[in-house]
């Protein structure tokens, strides 16, 4: 508080705080078209732009949101502790970037794992939070990984996942590594008891989730322009040494290339997802 | 071998002095390619290049110099002892990735006999960056499979430096697949930087290809041993390392990613390799602590290449064992245990 500010008496000063409950403003420009839209206009259109049909990378949370219906979610609670086997440095440590991740998401960690329904089907639906660390796969991402699968055979119910990750977590070194072989070992699991998996793939989803868990669904679905790879497309412009083409590693790119199934829309996400199931679960009783 | 008197007439040559030391130290592990020395062996390069330099001299019978040549060579091998004992995670990854250090062509040829290569993954080309095919280890037939980084510069290039592309990891699936129709067990041996990242690997699909063998190996219904032979790192040597047991030799590593990507990602700055290095966990040493792996088999003093026969020896006893004892096990068993290990990975 200034001098100024000081000598106001408290009851007729107006604190500095409150400033900050102003709307951020109600209009935002696509970062893509650069048109401007009104925020609640763009909220209510997933995050959609109305006009360039861009899609926003959205939170874990929004995507569960948007894909269960209301109210009929329960979380799988990540009471694991991150426990830094290796005490990791680079310039800061580890574990003092979880904390600081944990701070700015809310979240206990980069997966999200919930059990609820889609239009009223038993499904079990996990998360990447791409705010948490680039959404890296660590231990506990592993675990919950497994745990949600393991709660979609419990149920009879499909299992589905929404990638938006960077790749395995640096910052746990090997432990990090074998989080690939483990989320693929429960996978086989799943594929044993003949339910289905979907992996949906949103921007971005690179390394070593890419290379796991993200290209094994029964069903791979992508989300329209999303930069889905095993290796970044700097990392490939460095070891080929020249420019890539332009829409490279892209959704439509992937699509062409025979690697995904299909590329939808956010807005039609849930009602694709919703019929793709019922399709594949027609001969299945579920344990709800 | 270049006649000693020739140094005499080196400018800056002093008797016994660092230079010399060092020049003919560079000298002699110039003209012996079968001992390279690494920038933390110079002081055993240096006290070897006396050895040899005595012995040269030693051929004039007016001198007795044996008891030095003895003294040193005790010196020699204390020192060795004394470096290897406690080696940096920097100085491991450097040993790893020695450019003598055996591949799996070297093993072929050792521990392996009545060995047919098997070429291709029936869809797109031989892929060669990693070698695979029929074999036997003593009475017992197996399929072997690993990356070969290649020796010579026009093998390198054939081989792509060990970098498998989609097609060799098919390649190396289809394999794993025909040994499991056979009741083969599986011996991998894991030597790579990475999956290669370019323009047509990706077109391929990369990243279904390493998830595709994950996926497979934890179900394959025969046998797999794993063993890091030299640098295993990224989901690019993952890929072929999922198995039964999985064993380390004990100067190879095993990490994430390379410790140069590592720092390049984490630090910005490649050069920071050997901090990311020390930071990783990537020794096999620390990889047993945190318990992903089953054995370390030992290296012979000073590294694998420094007595190749000896570590031939080693690596060909402790895999038969690994080999018998797994014929103990039903498949049943062996799939269930193989699943739960894989299962609790970081957990503890």
């Amino acid at each position: 508080m200034s001098w100024f500010g000081k000598l106001i008496p408290q009851k007729i000063r107006t604190e500095s705080s409150k400033k900050s409950d102003m709307p951020e403003g109600l209009w935002s420009n696509c970062s893509n078209c650069k048109a401007v839209q009104y925020k609640a206009e763009l909220e209510r259109n997933l995050f959609v732009c109305s006009k360039c049909g861009f899609h926003s990378r959205i939170g874990a949370r929004n995507r569960l949101e948007i894909i269960l219906d209301h109210g009929s979610s329960f979380e799988i609670i990540n009471d694991l502790v991150n426990k830094d086997p290796l005490k990791f440095k680079d310039s800061k440590r580890y574990k003092d970037r979880v904390v600081a991740a944990q701070k700015k998401t809310n979240e206990q960690d980069a997966l999200i794992v919930l059990k609820g329904k889609i239009n009223k089907m038993s499904v079990v639906v996990a998360a990447f939070e791409f705010g948490f660390m680039g959404g890296s796969m660590g231990a506990s991402v592993g675990e919950m990984f497994v745990r949600g699968v393991r709660a979609a055979i419990k149920r009879s119910c499909p299992f589905i996942v929404f990638t938006a990750s960077g790749g395995a977590r640096m910052q746990e070194g090997v432990i990090s590594l074998f989080q690939m072989a483990k989320t693929s070992a429960i996978l086989k699991k799943l594929n044993n008891n003949k339910l289905p998996y979907i992996s949906v793939l949103t921007d971005p989803t690179l390394g070593g989730v890419s290379a796991s868990l993200a290209m094994l669904g029964d069903i791979i679905i992508a989300e329209p322009d999303a930069l889905i790879g095993f290796a970044g497309p700097r990392v490939i412009e460095q070891t080929v040494r020249h420019k890539l083409p332009d829409g490279f590693q892209k959704s439509e790119f992937l699509l062409e290339k025979g690697h995904i199934d299909m590329v939808i829309d956010r807005r039609e996400l849930k009602d694709s997802l919703h019929s793709i199931l019922m399709h594949l679960m027609s001969n299945k009783q579920q344990n709800v | 071998m270049a006649p000693v008197a020739q140094l005499d007439r080196v400018p800056g040559y002093e008797p016994g002095g660092r230079e010399f030391e060092s020049l003919r130290a560079r000298q002699f592990y110039g003209l012996n390619m079968d001992k390279k020395f690494l920038d933390f062996e110079q002081p055993i390069a240096e006290l070897q290049a006396k050895i040899e330099e005595l012995r040269f001299v030693g051929d004039d019978k007016t001198l007795n110099i044996n008891d030095e040549i003895k003294r040193l060579e005790k010196k020699c091998t204390l020192l060795t002892k004394k470096v290897f004992s406690n080696l940096t995670p920097w100085q491991v990854t450097q040993l790893a990735r020695h450019p003598q250090r055996p591949y799996i062509s070297d093993y072929i040829e050792h521990i392996f006999t009545d060995f047919h290569e098997l070429h291709g993954d029936r869809h797109y080309s031989d892929s060669p960056e990693i070698i695979a095919g029929l074999a036997k280890l003593d009475e017992h037939s197996v399929v072997i499979l690993g990356n070969q980084k290649g020796k010579s510069t026009a093998e390198k290039i054939k081989r792509n430096f060990g970098m498998a592309k989609p097609e060799s990891y098919r390649k190396a699936l289809r394999v794993m697949k025909l040994a499991e129709k056979f009741n083969l067990p599986i011996i991998t041996f894991i030597d790579t930087a990475g999956a290669y990242a370019g323009i047509g690997a990706e077109e391929r699909n990369q990243s279904e290809a390493i998830a595709r063998n994950l996926f497979e190996m934890i179900a394959l219904e025969t046998p797999i041993i794993c063993f890091v032979s030299g640098e295993g790192a990224s989901g690019g040597a993952l890929a072929i390392g999922v198995g039964d047991r999985m064993l380390m030799l004990e100067y190879s590593i095993f990490s994430v990613i390379t410790p140069e990507g590592c720092a390049s990602i984490l630090w910005k700055d490649v050069a920071k390799a050997k901090d990311a290095s020390s930071v990783m966990g990537l020794t096999a040493s620390r990889i047993k602590e945190l318990g992903f792996i089953d054995e370390i088999i030992p290296e012979p003093m000073g590294g694998a290449h420094r007595n190749i026969p000896q570590n031939m020896r080693t690596v060909k006893e402790r895999l038969l064992s690994f080999i018998v004892e797994l014929k103990d096990y039903s498949i049943a068993e062996l799939l269930e245990d193989r699943t739960e290990k894989i299962l609790q990975y970081g957990l503890k």
